[in-house]
């Protein structure tokens, strides 16, 4: 199970040497430099279009805000001019001239004879007439009887006053309220005026004027309220402007910087994911090619989980982070340092403010973020030893239970389990504070950008454009530190996956044989192998496994090898092999040094059958013919029946093209049998049996070893077993010991000499 | 997946009713900043507003923004609270089932498959609960309420927000209906490069011995040329997704704007200062639509992904297990015999019968083999007894009581059963030999070194660095095979059984060893019977009862003289390992 060696993303795993391991990862990805570079331009492109954006969509709010605003120049001039035509003075003049009160003595004679007048009335009117200058201010007070009188319908430049226009004039002067003038004072008083080339009638300035003078306070929302009331003229002169010529041309460069940074963007991830899955494709081709130079020796050190999980995790990570981490880390650093840039060159006070309001909490940010990590590791840890414990009760499950060793178990997953949950709650609770957080930094951001850009406005020192400017750079700001934040953990994983993957690329290959000139061909080998005081040592043991063997073998002799455990029996074979070099002494095949041979020329020589029934996923033909496409499928068939093993595949649903995998479809027995005929499916003068029967019962490795028989005449072969039924027709039986041949001999010799095979052989029959 | 989810605890449903009242109030306080924002912005749009009125509009925004981090804060933590406990005990209680597994169902299942089960899939559910459980109480909410705020603004804005709603979703479920089931062709074509990798690894030498170098290259580059080949499709396709929702954020909000001021431009001018507000607080409202069907549309490509995984486990939690327990305890009449009283077996869902009508009694003390060539019955046999199966037909008595009567803690105390792959665990060789409870006391240091000596272990165990304290790796990887043999026959040993049941236990052992091995443990086991399965006639020729199976049938019992001269099978198989003289001789050496 690799669930073990499974890397979330969470888990931050550290290179031993970042630095190396970088370097040394980007010096594999020379091949791509072109369209790496290509796409980290696009990257940062698309950054500095994304600073410009914010901008000019500021300039697009500005453009809609303008269009709130009184147009207040022209407000101003109106006003002044209306309110010209209006101040005191002029109205002292024109007032007498508008009432124009007849106080001819004709009238007042009149008035003073006519019965429908009160006396108390005409004397109030003798006393006014005492002071003629005051009557116009007066007059108002009179009895509307005399005013009726005295206030008769006139002609003021040809424009006719009538009475009741008159009376309104008095009582508005009277009581100061809104001004409301009657249409014909207003031709009067109010002149035709142009504005911006709009021209406003008397009367509109007069409804104006009525419209203003009924606004008390300071308030501008009770002006705006009043906007709509007045005239079209009116409107039209000082409602606000909206410049949609500006908004549509800002609208479309905005659709067009918005495109442009998405295509970039899309262009980029293309390209970026091409690279780094065409890396991947590389490194895994590598990691492969790698194996099969390896020498043997590398295996014995290393699990098959372990090269699996560089194969596919770490290549994984890498190919992951590099299509995220590295444009996004261009990009973000890009937008950062972009940002800053245009915020000092806006203003410095707002900068420093946007940058310290936010780093404060990115600084409580990151504590926390460093804590969490604690908490990720050790969930993985604790992770991993559950999974462990699982997979360990799972697959003995049958001792388990034999044994009652449920509560054993049950404690101990308890354990692991509690200490997950404990890891699980805490790493999963300080991450999910993450975007939470996130948000109040640029909240907090916003708000003091906008409490110390409304300070310096009041001051005068900045414009509004500039606040709204700065509302997007904090949002600008805030967003590529987390960016950087994550690209780098994921570039220290990347690092410490590539640190392995380059780790098993570099390491030490097999000897290199360029050099060797010399080849047996295996038609015309006769088949003699001496062995010549072979010693050898694995890497890292502190004994010989093989220590100062010597043998000969005859052209067509059947050899066998017995001894204990350990005695290295399987070594030997290996070392024949050529899987590990000798470390002195000499294996010569017909006479030639194995050194003077490529291993794809031994091997060439050698059929070799093994222990660990090794099986492919594909059909049993295929499992057989393996890499020698030449084959026919009558000597596959042939093969088969002679080990025994037609009967059973045609059984089988599709015969020969039945399909293996791992299920239990094919016991152990019939997988031997399978690796047997693969073994047998071409003539080689050598033959290896390493214990090639074991899995066999007894009755069938009869069949197989008569078949075997026939095979091996003429060939010189080397059987490895534990059953020494096997063996005892052999021609040579070498015992070994602790890596030295302690007897030889054949089966009788052995048994007469009454030594260690003697010994070995009578066990079997003891109880 | 809502099956698991039914595992909540009633507790545990009030903490997520917590959570979602403190959700609630997180997405008000949320929705509630909006508001705060375009007063600011007006304030600072409009002259002559007061400072003291932006600050207070500021803190009090801050204020929403602290209420938001506090509640997220407290729904963090009851969330990983409820997802850990959650995974905590789904994971346990799965655990207990398996263990109460028979082998039937674990075959079924397989026993690596089982293992992702209570690992990986646990994993992924927990990663649902974890985060989706927060998205999908909180995007709905806002999305809802994000809608009933902007709804009565004006037709228009919501129309175009509607628009691009509808064209996200359209996007993604068209990028999930291509790339979805592409996703599972390359964890196939991963599993492939697996395979193809693993069987590089593991016939290493058998690859060099064919030469076949080349040929594990060009089955494996092209496996990884699919594999690339159909990432770079998947990754290209979904590469579209982010600059679409870049372009659609961003679209919209310069939709709103532009749509805005054709609004507030034809409006009468008293509305329009208010509209202006409206038009900021709707464009960051319809931000947080479209953000929360992201998020609704990021828990449905979750989902099937968890729900497969749940699906997995909910399997292993709904299986009926054949197997039931029984219910005695108490002491037996006989002790130490085994009998199968015209036993027949077969697998539950199979039509052959492994075993037919088996019959025979192994008495106190006796030694009972069984041989057959592969396939023909052996350990089917033996498995019978510790219940790993139950007969078809027939009885199985221990102690002459039927196996299925006993609890299996009481029928387990009697055996010691050593199986054909010796079992290591994690932990010392101490651990490993005194493993598990025999219902006696426990185990003394005393007994363990006896117990390897008898298994012939005391030699390597001693040449170890720390000897009987030297730490065995899990599955017993720093140890040789012939070893883990050895300390798995010691572990049956130290637990004194009245049983003992060798599966082919001695395979791994030289024929010396096994010999040694057999002769002390029969001095010391006298009182024990011993059903011994094994493929060498030397293994069990001097046996008392050696019972020959052909195709599940018992062809002959009897001791290794009388089957000499009255079953073919056997004859046979001894011919083939014995010489004439040793066939003739054998038991009287």
């Amino acid at each position: 199970m690799e669930t073990r060696n499974k890397k979330t993303p969470e888990t931050e795993e550290k290179a031993k040497n970042f630095k190396t391991a970088i370097t040394r990862l980007l010096k594999e990805l020379q091949g791509f430099k072109a369209l790496i570079i290509f796409s980290l331009v696009l990257a940062a492109l698309g950054s500095i279009l994304s600073i410009f954006a914010p901008n000019r969509l500021s300039d697009l709010t500005n453009e809609i805000s303008d269009g709130l605003i009184l147009n207040k120049e022209n407000l101003e001039t109106l006003t002044s001019q209306v309110t010209e035509s209006v101040n005191e003075e002029n109205l002292k003049t024109i007032i007498p001239e508008i009432l124009a009160p007849d106080l001819s003595e004709e009238n007042l004679k009149n008035i003073m004879l006519s019965s429908e007048i009160d006396e108390s009335d005409k004397q109030k009117l003798q006393k006014l007439l005492v002071e003629p200058n005051e009557i116009i201010n007066q007059i108002s007070t009179l009895p509307p009887t005399i005013q009726t009188k005295i206030l008769k319908d006139s002609t003021y430049e040809g424009i006719t006053i009538s009475f009741n226009d008159k009376k309104q004039l008095l009582k508005m002067m009277k009581e100061e309220q809104q001004i409301v003038l009657p249409e014909s004072i207003k031709q009067i008083i109010l002149k035709e005026i142009t504005i911006d080339g709009i021209k406003i009638t008397p009367s509109d300035q007069g409804k104006f004027l009525s419209i203003m003078s009924t606004i008390k306070s300071e308030d501008p929302n009770e002006l705006y309220k009043k906007i709509d009331e007045m005239p079209k003229s009116i409107q039209q002169l000082i409602e606000p402007f909206m410049d949609m010529e500006t908004i549509k041309k800002i609208g479309l460069l905005l659709v067009a910087l918005y495109l442009c940074s998405a295509l970039f963007t899309y262009l980029e991830s293309i390209a970026m994911t091409d690279v780094s899955n065409k890396f991947a494709r590389k490194l895994r081709n590598k990691i492969v090619t790698k194996i099969n130079r390896l020498p043997l020796s590398y295996f014995d050190n290393h699990s098959t989980g372990d090269i699996l999980s560089r194969v596919t995790n770490d290549v994984d990570t890498i190919a992951q982070s590099m299509n995220q981490s590295l444009s996004t880390l261009v990009s973000a650093i890009t937008l950062f340092i972009g940002t800053i840039i245009m915020m000092f060159y806006t203003n410095w006070i707002m900068a420093i403010t946007a940058i310290v309001s936010s780093l404060l909490g990115f600084v409580f940010m990151f504590a926390v973020l460093a804590k969490s990590q604690k908490y990720f590791t050790a969930r993985q840890t604790e992770l991993g030893n559950l999974n462990g414990h699982i997979e360990e009760v799972y697959s003995g499950l049958n001792v388990v239970k034999v044994y009652n060793g449920k509560k054993e178990a049950d404690e101990k997953f308890d354990l692991y389990n509690q200490n997950v949950y404990d890891a699980n709650r805490k790493s999963q609770f300080l991450s999910s504070l993450m975007m939470p957080m996130m948000s109040f930094i640029g909240n907090f951001g916003y708000v003091a950008v906008c409490i110390v850009g409304a300070l310096l406005t009041m001051n005068g020192h900045i414009s509004f454009g500039v606040i709204v400017a700065f509302i997007s750079y904090v949002r600008l700001f805030t967003s590529p530190l987390t960016q950087i934040a994550q690209a780098m953990t994921s570039l220290q994983s990347t690092a410490a996956a590539s640190e392995r993957v380059f780790e098993f690329v570099d390491e030490k290959e097999m000897n290199d044989q360029s050099k060797i000139k010399k080849h047996l061909n295996k038609n015309n080998v006769k088949g003699k192998i001496e062995f010549e005081n072979v010693v050898f040592q694995y890497e890292g043991n502190e004994s010989p496994t093989i220590k100062d063997f010597s043998a000969i073998a005859r052209p067509g002799q059947k050899i066998a090898i017995v001894g204990p455990t350990g005695a290295g029996k399987t070594t030997m074979v290996n070392l024949l092999m050529k899987f590990y070099e000798i470390n002195s002494g000499d294996i010569k095949i017909d006479g030639v040094s194995i050194n003077q041979l490529t291993r794809e020329n031994i091997h060439e020589l050698f059929t070799m059958v093994l222990q660990d029934t090794w099986v492919f996923e594909g059909t049993i033909k295929e499992n057989i013919i393996y890499n020698r496409p030449t084959v026919s499928d009558e000597k596959v068939k042939e093969v088969c029946q002679t080990v025994g093993l037609d009967h059973f595949i045609r059984t089988l649903p599709k015969g020969y093209d039945a399909e293996l995998n791992d299920s239990e479809s094919i016991s152990a027995g019939q997988r031997q049998l399978l690796t047997i005929a693969r073994g047998m499916i071409e003539d080689a003068p050598f033959l290896i049996l390493d214990e090639a029967t074991s899995n066999v019962d007894t009755r069938t490795e009869e069949l197989v070893q008569n078949a075997m028989d026939q095979l091996t005449k003429g060939k010189t072969s080397f059987i490895i077993a534990h059953r020494l039924s096997t063996i005892k027709n052999a021609d040579l039986i070498l015992v070994m010991k602790d890596g030295n041949i302690i007897e030889q001999g054949n089966h009788n010799q052995l048994m007469k000499k009454n030594g260690a095979y003697a010994e070995l052989y009578n066990s079997q029959f003891e109880l | 997946m809502i099956k698991l989810l039914k595992n909540f605890t009633k507790k545990e449903w009030i903490i997520i009713l917590i959570s979602f009242v403190l959700i609630f109030a997180q997405v008000w306080l949320e929705l509630k900043m909006p508001d705060y924002m375009s007063e600011i912005t007006i304030l600072v749009q409009t002259e002559g507003s007061k400072m003291t009125d932006i600050i207070k509009n500021g803190a009090l925004m801050l204020l929403c923004a602290l209420g938001s981090l506090i509640s997220s804060i407290f729904v963090g933590y009851l969330i990983a609270y409820v997802g850990a406990t959650f995974s905590m005990k789904t994971r346990k209680k799965l655990f207990n089932k398996v263990e109460k597994l028979s082998m039937h169902e674990i075959k079924q299942f397989s026993t690596s498959s089982l293992i992702t089960r209570t690992t990986n899939d646990i994993t992924q559910v927990e990663m649902l609960v974890g985060m989706g459980l927060q998205l999908l109480i909180k995007a709905p909410i806002t999305a809802i309420w994000a809608i009933t705020k902007i709804l009565n603004k004006s037709w228009q804005w919501s129309a175009i927000t509607a628009v691009f709603v509808v064209i996200l979703l359209s996007v993604i479920i068209c990028l999930v209906i291509i790339v979805m089931p592409k996703f599972k062709i390359v964890q196939k074509l991963t599993d492939q490069l697996n395979g193809v990798t693993r069987e590089n690894l593991t016939g290493i030498r058998v690859v060099r011995a064919f030469n076949a170098e080349q040929y594990q290259e060009q089955k494996f580059n092209e496996v990884n040329n699919k594999l690339t080949k159909q990432q770079l499709f998947n990754q290209k396709t979904f590469a579209i997704m982010s600059p679409i929702m870049y372009l659609i954020m961003y679209f919209l909000t310069l939709s709103i704007y532009f749509i805005g001021a054709y609004i507030i431009k034809d409006s009468l001018m008293a509305n329009k200062l208010t509209l202006f507000g409206d038009m900021i607080v709707f464009s960051s409202y319809a931000m947080q639509v479209i953000m929360s069907f992201l998020m609704l549309a990021m828990i449905f490509m979750m989902l099937p992904r968890a729900s497969v995984s749940a699906k997995r486990i909910n399997e292993v939690l709904e299986i009926d297990i054949n197997i039931k327990d029984g219910s005695y305890d108490g002491a037996t009449k006989e002790t130490g015999t085994v009998e199968f009283k015209n036993v027949s077996f077969k697998y539950p869902d199979a039509e052959e019968y492994l075993l037919k009508n088996i019959s025979f009694k192994a008495e106190k003390g006796e030694t009972v083999a069984f041989i057959g060539s592969t396939g023909s019955g052996k350990s089917s046999l033996i498995n019978l007894v510790p219940r790993f199966y139950d007969a078809t037909d027939g009885e199985v008595l221990v102690d002459g009581i039927n196996v299925k009567e006993y609890t299996q803690q009481t029928l387990h105390n009697k055996l010691g059963y050593v199986p054909q792959k010796a079992v290591m665990f994690n932990g010392t060789v101490n651990f490993n030999v005194s493993y598990g409870d025999n219902g006696k006391k426990t185990i003394t240091e005393q007994k363990i070194k006896e117990a390897i000596k008898i298994a012939q272990g005391t030699e390597f165990v001693e040449k170890m660095d720390e000897q009987y304290e030297t730490h065995i790796a899990g599955g017993g990887t720093n140890i040789s095979g012939g070893q883990k043999q050895r300390l798995a026959i010691a572990r049956a040993i130290a637990r004194d059984p009245e049983i003992y049941i060798f599966d082919d236990s001695f395979s791994a052992l030289d024929y010396k060893t096994d010999a040694i091995l057999r002769k002390e443990l029969k001095k010391y086991t006298k009182e024990a019977t011993s059903l011994i399965v094994a493929q060498r006639i030397g293994t069990i020729m001097n046996a008392d009862k050696i019972i020959v199976l052909d195709n599940g049938e018992c062809v002959g019992i009897g001791t290794h003289k009388e089957l000499l001269n009255t079953c073919n099978v056997y004859k046979q198989i001894a011919s083939s390992q014995l010489s004439k003289e040793e066939l003739e001789n054998g038991n009287t050496k």
